[in-house]
């Protein structure tokens, strides 16, 4: 997958260079093209998942800056009315993401949405602990990062 | 166009960046205080550096600011993690209406390190 995306992105180079001009309008022109070209090629192979990881990338941006937009005017709305709704605590989430490079993405991303931040992982890597401005319901907080991030975030990255 | 695109990206930007610092003086403890800056600032800035790459609208601007929001999205929760665990080994407490604390007594003393569920040796827990 890496290997079809850095050649993707080879590809639109070339083509920038071809028509000679390096506008990103022409590069991203050149991208869907090499793009195209690639799913041709790889027609058949089994082993590649590049062209059914891409649109879970975008999807995964678009849901990411929906959290963040909707979580900020939650906080936002906090800060600017003089009583205080928040009802804040340390969560301990189960982790189901093992490598080093799965926690450290889960993290940045839980701590990118407003309300949560990611305060450290255990030594064993079990368990992700939270630290969360809007404590409802514990099992349905916990039910919402795992069916929300860690789900999308592994189906991207395995 | 371009112009109503600046207005709305530079303005929201401000706002959410004027909204933490409300948030800074405002929130009655040290997380929640991490909390709001870290990501309202992340937001505000993004906007702003939109704003700055609409205006601009040439290639070298773009590229600049969307490596900068890149790095911004990287390096922000890392600060935030350990600032947060940092407080969190020197004791200093949450707020009194906090709902539960599932850290409480899974930090090793002198190891530092981090159980996942309750242990027994009860007195080098923090």
């Amino acid at each position: 997958m890496r290997n079809l995306f850095l050649m993707n992105i080879l590809l639109a180079l070339i083509w920038a260079a071809l028509t000679g001009s390096f506008g990103y309008i022409n590069i991203g022109f050149g991208f869907f093209v090499s793009y195209g070209i690639l799913w041709v090629i790889t027609r058949g192979r089994d082993d590649v998942n590049y062209f059914s990881k891409a649109p879970q990338v975008v999807s995964f941006l678009l849901f990411f800056i929906k959290e963040l937009v909707k979580a900020n005017i939650q906080v936002a709305y906090d800060v600017i009315t003089p009583k205080d709704h928040m009802k804040p605590g340390i969560v301990a989430v189960p982790l189901e993401a093992k490598t080093a490079m799965e926690i450290t993405l889960l993290a940045n991303f839980i701590t990118m949405t407003p309300g949560t931040l990611s305060l450290d992982v255990s030594t064993d890597r079990k368990v992700l602990y939270i630290h969360a401005m809007y404590v409802e319901d514990k099992q349905a907080f916990i039910d919402e990062i795992k069916n929300g991030f860690e789900r999308r975030l592994l189906k991207i990255l395995r | 166009m371009t112009d109503i695109l600046i207005i709305v990206f530079s303005s929201l930007g401000a706002l959410f960046i004027l909204i933490a610092a409300v948030g800074l003086l405002k929130m009655p403890d040290f997380y929640l205080r991490v909390s709001v800056t870290t990501k309202a600032v992340t937001l505000g800035v993004g906007l702003i550096l939109s704003a700055a790459a609409v205006s601009f609208s040439s290639f070298n601007v773009t590229t600049r600011v969307i490596a900068i929001i890149i790095f911004i999205i990287l390096t922000a929760p890392v600060a935030a993690h350990m600032i947060g665990r940092a407080a969190y080994f020197i004791g200093i407490k949450m707020w009194d209406k906090s709902v539960m604390d599932d850290l409480e007594g899974k930090y090793h003393r002198n190891s530092h390190t981090l159980g996942s569920n309750a242990t027994d040796e009860e007195d080098n827990l923090l």
